[in-house]
């Protein structure tokens, strides 16, 4: 009963430090998930945002549900995943309710002017840690060159790409145990 | 009855948004024109709410709208909506990854994914630089040197101390606020 306890904790505190999408998250998870409690790898984490990309639902949900499952089965998936959501259900609904015009604010929108800045140190920060772990020969470079690119400059839909990396690395891992049979 | 509705309605949008939080705007913008609950100001208005608030924005949107539709219950029942089919997709994925973690297949699959995986985030990230540091107006795009400045000292922040993630954003936003970015 503690680990599901401990993982909604875990997961409203991240939910609760997120600011913007589910790629904003990486860096908490990475603190709190990855080097805190080892619940999961840097690699497994890569993974699971790959293919909450292209699976139905909120990135930040699929996620949490992804990690609470590898920690402790299908309760855990959705202790995870209720801890992530419960920051955002209190705050929204306090400002629902009684302040509509918060996001009006000048010291709000200064304020998270700075937090922008912020999130995007943070998440360059966590991208070069990703790269370690996921891009460690010549053909994962070359993917992630194509994928960036694709994604960056041509605004190629995640699906498509996941499943072409998805399929190059396939192709790659055969006919490299080809290759070696041969010789 | 309402909230049956609500919660299915989210279902719905849960179901069909996918890539992240942002892909569910164009179906709540759809859901107001269909029940009449909210309007599209106030979808416009959940964006800039979102946009200064922690939490996913997809959670926040089903939680804004939900409470607009029918009070706190409203909110727990779309958010609750909203997250169902997810973690129904998610648990049955992770079954079958642990199934067949060991099979040789999937290590390639996994083998391609990762690399995807990240160049996916930094492109994501590509984005949030553009709106963090950047102006686009229509006399043509103007870099924030005041926000530049905060994030060259960030950067080199992260790297000489090793804090939690949430003290880089608290000192961010009190620099935001102390010099009015």
């Amino acid at each position: 009963m503690k680990i599901y306890l401990t993982l909604f904790l875990t997961f409203m505190r991240i939910g609760g430090l997120t600011f913007g999408g589910g790629y904003s998250m990486l860096p908490m998870l990475q603190r709190e998930i990855v080097e805190r409690h080892s619940w999961v790898t840097e690699s497994e984490l890569a993974d699971y945002y790959a293919i909450s990309q292209c699976t139905p639902g909120v990135i930040a949900i699929n996620t949490a549900t992804f990690i609470g499952f590898k920690k402790s089965g299908v309760l855990g998936g959705i202790f995870a995943a209720l801890g992530v959501a419960f920051p955002s259900l209190v705050i929204i609904t306090i400002i629902a309710a009684f302040l509509q015009n918060f996001a009006d604010y000048a010291i709000i929108q200064h304020a998270f002017s700075g937090v922008s800045v912020c999130v995007c140190v943070l998440i360059f920060d966590s991208v070069r840690k990703l790269w370690k772990n996921t891009v460690i020969s010549k053909s994962t470079t070359v993917i992630f060159g194509f994928v960036f690119i694709l994604s960056a400059v041509f605004s190629i839909s995640p699906i498509i790409l996941v499943a072409l990396s998805g399929a190059a690395g396939v192709i790659i891992k055969t006919l490299e145990s080809k290759n070696k049979e041969v010789k | 009855m309402i909230l049956l509705q609500l919660f299915f309605e989210f279902f719905k949008i849960g179901l069909f948004s996918i890539g992240g939080g942002l892909a569910t705007l164009p179906f709540l913008y759809d859901a107001a024109d269909k029940t009449g609950w909210f309007t599209h100001a106030d979808v416009t208005n959940l964006i800039a709410i979102s946009e200064s608030t922690p939490g996913p924005i997809g959670i926040n949107a089903a939680t804004y709208v939900g409470f607009l539709t029918d009070g706190l219950i409203g909110a727990i029942v779309a958010t609750l909506g909203l997250m169902t089919p997810a973690i129904i997709i998610i648990l049955i994925i992770s079954r079958v990854l642990e199934k067949f973690q060991k099979s040789s297949l999937v290590q390639n699959l996994f083998y391609g994914l990762r690399p995807a995986s990240t160049a996916l985030i930094a492109s994501a990230g590509v984005l949030v630089i553009q709106n963090a540091f950047f102006v686009i107006s229509a006399s043509g795009i103007s870099v924030q040197i005041p926000h530049l400045i905060l994030g060259v000292a960030l950067l080199i922040i992260v790297n000489k101390v090793n804090l939690h993630p949430a003290f880089y954003i608290l000192i961010a936003a009190v620099a935001g606020i102390v010099f009015k970015l």
